[in-house]
């Protein structure tokens, strides 16, 4: 059950999923852009820092098209446009525009709540490529109290449909975790019926709110183990009409995710106000200083940032990570998750059965989900505080 | 969502017409120098094979039409090129990279 992957590579395939170039990448393949932290939702699970950035530091609209004109000129293939919530920045449009124009190929990854259908209209129009719809939950009371957000269930089906009618491909994305599991076979029935070709079942990865919110948020195994078997299912039953990408909760792997394909390899983030990261939680790491597109071009910054270079490749690696046959497999794990629960950004990630901390680091999971939940922490400006460390655990 | 028909599966025969849908773009990358496909959240990477064939995917010829040109352009048994050919779309039709 440790070995479900969520994006299997068939090599006798004539397209197989194109690589990044092994340890240090000439160009990123993808490009997150955090174009706000604002967002009318405010799931208890956000992978936005605690710290939100305020509207009044985000990059101008002149500002963000040049970093899709630098985009493309460094290579890369696929923008997207994320958040918060990214139809929450009225010159979308002009965005999307400059980076169609560019050649980028755009995901629009979104709450769907903001949307009106002459808006999607034009976005399609300017040449937005995909929409990444989110769902709670397919239980309208639930999804709307996890989203703390009314009518939102409602709101996000009109738009699938308005999506299926403009002729674009849909993903429904759903992040899983102990208050909506029990609704997995309904999530894949939903995604089939709203016409989407893709779902995203994501068990929650528990950063930043996700893990102030970890002990309302973590699923026991049994349940876990029940919502993986309900995928391979289906995986089978829907081949050729859903594609189905499932990420298992790290607490119940054996070995870490290659957090981000391996660190400044294959995928890059800006931040509302322009800072480049080279995942969207780096700035929970210390000791760093992260370059911003306003002093320094993307390409410069992609090469020879500190940031990036800190953790690319295999070379900063501690024991055991270091003689691990897996070392370009998964790279370690996360860098943030490692830092957040051992101290060390540079210690092997607590998800891999080979750190010394993965016994510790599994019981909490196996304890706090059979804890009763405790109230959620809603994602708002200023509601961040700290971080539960595993030693509360 | 009535009025809708089930989704069902394409299963790819000789008869077949594919054609690469709107979405999908099948785009030379001259940083990289290699061929690319890019799809909803994926990037694939087609060998020249496959890359000639979708060039033939024009919603007009059928999958045995593509067939028969290959095997003369290449001289090849048809028979094998069919195979081949079948199973690479059957296998880009489940990826939700081409369709009918």
């Amino acid at each position: 059950m440790n070995e479900i992957i969520t994006k299997e590579i068939n090599t006798s395939s004539h397209a197989v999923e194109l690589q990044p170039e092994p340890v240090c990448a000439r160009a990123p393949v993808g490009l997150l852009a955090e174009l706000t932290h604002r967002c009318p939702l405010q799931c208890p699970y956000c992978s936005n820092p605690l710290e939100l950035e305020r509207t009044n530091t985000e990059l101008s609209t002149a500002e963000w098209q040049d970093v899709m004109r630098q985009a493309a000129d460094l290579g890369i293939l696929q923008i997207h446009l994320s958040g918060g919530e990214p139809t929450a920045r009225k010159d979308l449009e002009q965005i999307v525009e400059t980076a169609a124009k560019a050649g980028l190929y755009q995901n629009l990854i979104t709450a769907g709540v903001l949307l009106t259908k002459e808006r999607l209209q034009k976005l399609a129009d300017l040449g937005l490529d995909h929409v990444q719809l989110s769902i709670q939950d397919v239980d309208p009371e639930n999804a709307d109290r996890i989203a703390a957000y009314k009518g939102g269930s409602a709101k996000k089906r009109e738009v699938a449909r308005w999506v299926k009618d403009l002729g674009l491909p849909l993903t429904i994305n759903a992040p899983m975790h102990r208050q909506n599991i029990h609704s997995m076979k309904a999530i894949i029935d939903y995604s089939v019926e709203v016409g989407a070709g893709r779902l995203e079942v994501a068990h929650i990865q528990y950063y930043a709110w996700a893990l102030k919110n970890r002990a309302a948020l973590m699923p026991t195994l049994e349940d876990f183990q029940r919502t993986a078997e309900i995928v391979e299912e289906a995986k089978e039953r829907l081949k050729g009409i859903l594609v189905i990408d499932f990420v298992v909760p790290d607490y119940y792997a054996k070995y870490p995710k290659p957090c981000m394909g391996g660190w400044g390899r294959g995928v890059m983030n800006v931040t509302p106000s322009g800072r480049v990261l080279p995942c969207h939680a780096a700035e929970s790491l210390p000791g760093f200083t992260f370059d911003n597109v306003r002093d320094r071009k993307l390409a410069d910054i992609w090469l020879n940032g500190d940031a990036f270079q800190k953790y690319r490749g295999t070379s900063w690696m501690k024991e055991p990570c270091q003689s691990c046959p897996r070392k370009e497999k998964d790279y370690g794990g996360c860098r943030c998750q490692a830092f957040a629960l051992t101290g060390d950004a540079a210690n092997t990630d607590p998800a891999c059965s080979l750190s010394p901390m993965h016994q510790d680091w599994a019981k909490v999971a196996a304890l706090e989900s059979h804890t009763r939940p405790p109230e959620f922490v809603y994602r708002r400006m200023g509601k961040g505080g700290t971080t539960p460390h595993m030693s509360e655990g | 969502m009535t009025g809708t028909a089930q989704p069902t599966r394409l299963i790819v025969t000789e008869a077949t017409r594919i054609v690469i849908p709107r979405h999908i773009k099948l785009r030379h990358d001259a940083g990289r120098g290699v061929w690319v496909i890019l799809a909803p959240e994926r990037v694939f990477s087609p060998d020249p094979i496959a890359v000639e064939v979708l060039q033939k995917c024009d919603g007009q010829r059928t999958v045995g039409e593509i067939a028969d040109q290959l095997a003369t352009e290449y001289q090849a048994p048809r028979a094998d090129i069919l195979t081949d050919v079948v199973a690479m779309l059957q296998d880009l039709a489940d990826k939700g990279v081409v369709k009918s």
